[in-house]
């Protein structure tokens, strides 16, 4: 029988479905030595089920699975607060030069005085951009990033006596920010946006105080939109001895434009897989940075890179440390990609986040009138617009926009986030994208909102000309199966 | 700068479009007192040959595992990585696509995760497994704030035999959680399961690494009941290339396992970036940190995959969930994945009685005293004569690295030299090391 176009496409089996007792890909030496008797109870007893296949399935069934995966390789992906812009390619091939790639995490300084300058330099680099003096690379994330950041207040407080329990963050933060508030062990505070999307001063002024060990803050917000009355908000704070942290999450909007030293941060993250291009592989690996002024520095994470004249070392003596937060001085592999974005940018970097700007007000002002936008500025390098005209005109959500779009070959926008927008559409083009790849987005929203009102089932049952349809998403956490179950595993349907 | 596309012509249009008259205009809402008045002072722009050639000038000045006979493991380990992890790494659809929150367009990577959890879960004995943490430091701190949810007691122990940077890592973390750090002494390079169950009598959690960071294996069937027994969560810290020869934690009744992922499928890569793992037994799925891929049907009834009980998490669950994490490791998990599935049960066990066979040629070899009479998997301590760092240093003069000097992270420990084979390694390698070290105490 012959398959219908497509339906590999749409059912590939478990790489466990393609495995057939006694078939093998690798072949591991074998020297001529007896193999030792361990102790009975140590030895494994039941032989684990890992999949057996040669190597040709192998590289189908992966390949199988990256036809079923939208990358920014693939189309537009304008997912908001995510920063998907291009990857480029060099970075792949640099990161796995031998120097770098086979380079032991125990080796020497002096063996290791190539990576330990590209470490520096990338330090120098994101100090600048910052407008912070002093960086630590370790932290493997940027939520990672906001932790340290939090252990650093703490630390800071420690030293000065001063017990301060609460970290203020914005109705706007992303659910890393309070998740991070909890881990830190302080108690969390909220305060409002106010009309224009600005922090609600008033709000704010009643609720710092003398238990206030700081400020969690991305700026430009969620909202895409750059606090106007950011001034006033680090006086604030500072005037009530606490500190003030920048999430990095959309530094993309400012690189070389405004620095969050330069705005009142004490302490800032970057995420080096958002700004600086470190690919993100389906979830990671990311890259968490720290920058800090100069009186939080003694307390930043050991080791940390440090140049005698000439020559580079990582500095492990370092009594007031907060400690080490992740395994040896960061995920090196990170870094090299990042430095390289930086150096073929150098200080055009600038150019990249006002095109990221640019991109982004100019998708806006070509859909502001088919949806609702719940606050009516210039953007940063994203913004939100509301799909709630929609629902309230033709039941139509911001999910079944979403859903939609995959059908025009688009990745759809973040949607409900921020929580303070109803049925939002995220939105960040990215500075990477052509004027036409923007057109095609914005006709492809247009078109969907045309959808809702003339046939508004095509939108309820997209997507359409994708692998698989909606998912039942409720069975999958009701009933959670969550590994194969060989024997009892449920048949692929076909 | 060949990354972006816009063409004046672009700009022009698009600034009409928006209604303005210059790029300035859209940043009026910055105030003039923080907007940054110069230009960034960094190096300038280079092509990407020239970008090439500096980069490239970098790595030249490391010495890497290619250019000398190196036993340095102590944690990152040389495991052959095959070409079929490139096909992984290489495929741009997994290399530029995000966690998948959207998945209609993400089921390759989803299924891929789900495949990768399944392989974790076989390896450990476990239930269930996330998609991945950090590193094989950062699962410990997790590990921590699971226990601190499912008990009242605010301790762990740590085995001082566990790897210094994972215990590190867990102190750091603690303060927030609120736990006590206890740490446990070694007898003969192994922890006393009758001591570890004594400490684990008010501990929330008490962590093992096996094989453990001295080389050494531990009884770990007799640490995990002894935890069980004092009513402690028991954690392992295991290697998952030492999984088709050693007990798997599941079988000997470990709550969680965990570890640093790189040995399977990663290169050492100064550090990272590579994949911890994280696994437990049903009872803590709830509790589980971090992104979790499940299976289920779409529309018309077929299977399908997605991300699921997201309510443990951050943007669910804000400062009640489970963890903050968010960006984990995923193309270095599936690049495991690749690689575990490229030996299969029968290459992993080659691997495995390889390094028992090279380990124990070692220990026979190498005219130095084993520092610990236990059995060993792939790491052997050694006494050194003189101090293990002055050993490296003289050795390597002859173009043999002989190992990690172990007095880096124990007091006592300054006369220790651990040797670290994997199955890329030789006899003749062996023998070459036994030469250069019978040389250098001469």
């Amino acid at each position: 029988m012959t398959a219908e176009p497509g339906r590999a496409w749409r059912d590939t089996p478990l790489v466990f479905e393609r495995s057939r007792p006694g078939r093998r890909a690798g072949r591991p030496p074998r020297p001529d030595l007896p193999v030792p008797e361990l102790p009975g109870s140590l030895r494994r007893s039941q032989p684990p089920r890992l999949p057996e296949l040669a190597e040709p399935e192998i590289v189908r069934h992966f390949t199988a699975l990256a036809d079923r995966t939208f990358g920014v390789d693939t189309g537009f992906y304008p997912l908001g607060s995510c920063t998907m812009k291009h990857n480029p390619r060099v970075h792949e091939r640099l990161a796995a030069l031998p120097g770098f790639r086979d380079l032991h995490p125990h080796a020497e300084d002096e063996d290791a005085q190539g990576a330990l300058e590209l470490m520096w330099n990338l330090q120098e680099i994101l100090a600048e951009i910052a407008g912070l003096p002093a960086v630590t690379l370790q932290p493997a994330a940027g939520s990672q990033g906001e932790l340290t950041g939090l252990m650093l207040m703490r630390a800071y407080f420690d030293e000065r006596g001063e017990e301060r329990d609460t970290i203020i963050t914005a109705d706007t933060a992303h659910g890393t920010n309070p998740a991070s508030v909890t881990m830190a062990g302080y108690q969390l505070a909220r305060v409002e946006t106010d009309a224009r999307g600005n922090l609600d001063l008033a709000d704010l002024r009643a609720k710092v105080n003398e238990r206030t060990a700081g400020l969690m803050l991305t700026n430009p917000s969620t909202l895409g939109l750059f606090d106007e009355g950011i001034e006033e908000v680090a006086e604030i704070f500072h005037g009530a001895g606490a500190l003030l942290y920048y999430d990095g999450a959309n530094l993309n909007a400012v690189v070389g434009l405004s620095r969050p030293g330069d705005m009142g941060f004490d302490i800032v993250h970057y995420n080096l897989h958002k700004t600086f291009s470190q690919p993100h592989g389906g979830g990671g690996p990311g890259g968490g940075p720290v920058a800090v002024r100069e009186s939080i520095e003694p307390y930043l994470p050991a080791p940390v890179v440090v140049r005698d004249g000439d020559v580079f070392r990582l500095d492990h003596d370092r009594p007031k440390s907060i400690g080490r937060v992740r395994g040896f001085a960061g995920p090196f592999g990170v870094f090299v990609r990042a430095y390289a974005y930086m150096r073929a940018y150098g200080p055009e970097l600038r150019d990249m986040s006002e095109v990221a700007v640019l991109n982004a007000n100019y998708v806006l002002a070509r859909l502001r009138d088919a949806y609702d936008l719940p606050y009516d500025r210039h953007c940063m390098h994203e913004f939100v617009l509301s799909a709630r005209n929609l629902k309230r005109e033709h039941g139509i959500t911001a999910l079944d926009v979403a859903k939609r779009l995959m059908d025009y070959g688009i990745h759809p926008p973040t949607v409900y986030f921020p929580l303070v927008v109803p049925e939002a559409l995220m939105i960040e083009p990215t500075e990477t994208e052509p004027k036409e790849r923007l057109d095609d987005f914005v006709d492809a929203m247009l078109a969907i909102a045309q959808e809702a009102a003339e046939s508004p089932e095509v939108l309820k049952s997209a997507p359409h000309g994708r692998p698989v349809r909606r998912l039942d998403e409720v069975r999958a956490a009701k009933q959670p199966v969550l590994r194969y179950l060989f024997d009892e595993h449920p048949a692929l349907v076909t | 700068m060949g990354y972006l596309s816009l063409t004046d012509a672009d700009r022009a249009e698009m600034l009409a479009a928006i209604g303005v008259s210059s790029l300035d205009e859209l940043f009026d809402q910055i105030p003039p007192g923080v907007r940054f008045g110069r230009e960034l002072e960094v190096p300038p722009a280079l092509g990407e040959a020239e970008l090439a050639r500096h980069l490239e000038e970098l790595a030249s000045r490391n010495v890497h595992t290619g250019s000398e006979l190196s036993f340095v493991g102590a944690g990152i380990y040389d495991h052959y990585v095959p070409s079929v992890a490139d096909v992984v790494l290489s495929r741009g659809e997994f290399l530029t696509a995000y966690t998948p929150y959207q998945p209609e367009m993400s089921q390759g990577t989803l299924q891929a995760i789900f495949e990768y959890q399944t392989v974790i879960c076989e390896l450990t004995g476990m239930d269930v497994s996330n998609a991945s943490g950090y590193d094989g430091c950062t699962v410990a701190a997790d590990a921590c704030f699971v226990a601190r949810h499912v008990s009242d007691r605010r301790k762990v122990v740590l085995a001082e035999t566990l790897n210094p940077q994972v215990r590190q890592v867990v102190k750091t973390y603690a303060r927030g959680f609120g736990f006590e750090v206890v740490e446990l002494g070694h007898r003969d390079g192994v922890v006393d399961p009758d001591e570890l169950g004594a400490a684990a009598s008010d501990a929330a959690a008490v962590f093992f690494q096996q094989p453990n960071f001295l080389g050494c294996l531990e009884d770990a069937p007799a640490l995990a009941a002894a935890a069980n027994d004092a009513g402690a969560l028991s954690v392992a810290h295991v290697d998952l290339m030492s999984l088709s020869v050693l007990e798997s934690p599941g079988a000997y009744g470990c709550a969680l396992a965990i570890g640093e992922g790189q040995s399977a499928g990663n290169w050492p890569s100064y550090g990272g970036p590579h994949y911890g793992f994280l696994a437990s037994r049903s009872d803590y799925v709830r509790r589980m940190p971090g992104r979790i891929v499940g299976e289920t049907v779409d529309a018309d009834g077929r299977r399908a995959y997605v991300l699921t009980l997201q309510t443990r998490e951050q943007h669910i669950r804000r400062e009640k969930a489970t963890s903050n994490i968010t960006t984990n490791q995923t193309l270095l998990a599936l690049a495991g994945l690749a690689t575990l599935s490229w030996l299969g049960p029968e290459g992993l066990r080659e691997v495995g009685e390889t390094c028992l066979a090279l380990s124990q040629y070692a220990r026979e070899r190498v005219p130095l005293e084993p520092a610990f009479d236990q059995p060993v998997f792939k790491e052997v301590a050694f006494r050194t004569p003189m101090p293990a760092r002055e050993l490296v240093r003289r050795a390597r003069e002859r173009g043999v690295n002989p190992g990690y000097a172990l007095g880096r992270d124990y007091e006592g420990m300054e006369d220790v030299l651990l040797v670290a084979v994997t199955e890329k390694k030789t006899v003749e390698d062996l023998d070459r090391l036994a030469s250069v070290i019978e040389e250098v105490c001469a």
